[in-house]
């Protein structure tokens, strides 16, 4: 969903893109982690503040009920799994590993964990970031024949989508990238994704995270800061 | 009021143009009201063969404002014919196709596929650009090269009109004007983006992967209205005005300095239906400003000489 409190003016210039963390047939919730002036303006909002809303652009997760599926968030990235696990058919298949630096309780973890299988990290201090990759390491080896959906900071979406690989799971992954018009027309927000092509050149396009997004099958995109592919 | 306007060969059912980069191909907002409201849409920059732009970044926000340096990425003028044309309602909404290439032949070349389209009502020439530049210099800095491109592409646009669109980033946008009217354009469009840069100090790198990009947005409507303002002394060729148009009044403005037409660009980007809703305020902010007609009230700016 695309936000823009009237409070924005015309500064902040662009409405945030978010995921819906929470929905009811009155309300829609959104879990923000403040970031810079944008969200700043948003979490300082009084209660009946105009909101300019639009969306849900894009896609979702993938929900397979009868495939073991393995939740990876970092940080903020937990967001969009909340809502995902109460609406999952069979959370009994659902496992989460949660990695963040502030305390635990700043996310919503126990109530994923109140329905999943769940476990949490927190990193604390130098070495603690190797235990945590030797632990999503192990995890989606044991999930390899299941599927992964992950969500978080592009260093811990490197590392996800480079153990996955290893292991050969079937990974998808949700994407933040900086948007502008949330509608697929400004070309801001895009990632190298495959496509059907006749020559090496022709093997990529650069699609619209906003609207062909954010989930992508990670073996289909290229993330910043990857290796270039073969 | 009536708010049609024609000029140029054009007859639009309002002056409200959306700007080439800031609104597709118009189906991305179809949900957000209906594309016949609008006067025109000038569809994403338009190559021969399809592009893939520029890294990303692409964009940063900036106050009031924001930088893109897209590298007008599109799928090349087949695909935009076979795939997107006949998806707009063509018939009721003027879809003028912005234009871009590398030298004049292939200007002209773009000119002549596009020239027997029916649904193609005019072109307008990006000469501005200031992303992508052939032989380091960008066509729109050079009167002599703008004058080159406008003769090529008149040359082979048929019955289409030729609008030659502007860069602010010159030292004598008069001089720019009046060698694209000599050339034979139908109408001038401006301002395209102007030139900037910004940084992240933290990173200690540029903001954008091109480094430098177009800064859009209410940032930059001053420096639109002044190019607008000097444009209008210099040619008689019908201008199209935009940079940083937000609201009905920013539309009045741009007429009232000598517009025919306005395009909106970066507010599409504040709320998708942007443009629409400017489209139905423009009728109430007519009568709030005691417009009776845009002839009587285009470029009827007042200046005290003295």
């Amino acid at each position: 969903m695309m936000l823009r409190p009237r409070a924005f003016a015309l500064e902040p210039l662009w409405a945030r893109p978010f995921s819906i963390y929470a929905l009811t047939p009155k309300t829609i919730s959104f879990f923000i982690q403040v970031a810079g002036r944008g969200t700043a303006v948003l979490a300082g909002l009084e209660p009946g503040a105009p909101l300019t809303v639009w969306g849900p652009l894009g896609n979702a997760f993938a929900v397979e009920p009868e495939v073991r599926t393995l939740i990876l968030a970092g940080g903020v990235g937990i967001a969009p799994f909340a809502a995902y696990a109460k609406s999952h058919p069979e959370p009994s298949r659902l496992s989460l590993v949660f990695g963040c630096r502030p305390p635990v309780a700043a996310y919503p973890y126990k109530e994923i964990a109140g329905i999943a299988a769940a476990e949490h990290f927190r990193e604390r201090g130098p070495g603690d970031i190797e235990t945590f990759i030797a632990l999503l390491g192990e995890r989606i080896r044991a999930f390899r024949d299941g599927l992964i959906l992950a969500c978080g900071p592009q260093p811990f979406l490197l590392t996800v989508k480079r153990l996955a690989r290893e292991h050969g799971a079937r990974l998808q992954i949700s994407l933040e990238n900086r948007m502008a018009c949330g509608v697929g027309a400004c070309l801001g927000c895009v990632t190298k994704a495959k496509v059907a092509g006749d020559s090496p050149e022709q093997a990529f396009a650069n699609v619209q995270v906003c609207t062909k997004g954010p989930v992508f099958w990670a073996d289909q995109i290229h993330l910043e800061g990857e290796e270039p592919w073969t | 009021m009536d708010l049609s306007v024609s000029f140029a060969g054009l007859t639009l059912k309002n002056p409200l143009l959306t700007a080439s980069g800031t609104f597709g191909y118009g189906l991305e907002f179809v949900d957000y009201g209906d594309l016949r409201e609008l006067g025109g849409i000038v569809v994403k920059g338009t190559s021969l063969t399809p592009r893939q732009g520029n890294p990303m970044p692409r964009v940063a926000e900036t106050p009031a404002g924001m930088l893109n340096a897209i590298g007008l990425q599109n799928p090349g003028v087949e695909t935009f014919l076979t795939d997107y044309l006949p998806r707009l309602p063509w018939r009721e909404t003027a879809v003028i196709v912005n234009i871009y290439a590398c030298d004049a032949a292939e200007f002209g070349e773009l000119a002549g596929i596009l020239a027997v389209e029916e649904g193609v009502a005019a072109l307008e020439v990006n000469i501005s650009c200031p992303n992508v530049k052939a032989g380091g210099i960008a066509f729109g800095q050079d009167p002599l090269m703008a004058a080159q491109v406008t003769e090529a592409v008149k040359k082979r646009a048929g019955n289409k009109p030729v609008i030659v669109k502007l860069s602010p980033n010159v030292t004598d946008i008069a001089a720019l004007a009046r060698a694209c009217e000599v050339a034979g354009a139908d109408a001038l469009s401006l301002i395209n983006t102007v030139s900037g840069m910004a940084v992240d100090v933290r990173r200690r790198k540029p903001r954008l992967a091109n480094v430098i990009g177009g800064l859009s947005g209410p940032a930059i409507k001053p420096v639109a209205l002044r190019c607008l303002h000097q444009a209008r002394g210099a040619v008689k060729i019908p201008l199209i005005g935009m940079g940083g148009i937000a609201s009905a009044e920013d539309v009045l403005e741009f007429i009232l300095v000598g517009a025919h037409a306005v395009q909106i660009g970066t507010a599409n980007f504040l709320r998708p239906d942007m443009s629409f809703r400017i489209a139905r305020e423009l009728p109430g902010a007519c009568a709030c400003f005691c417009v009776d007609s845009w002839e009587s009230f285009r470029g009827s700016l007042i200046v005290e000489k003295g």
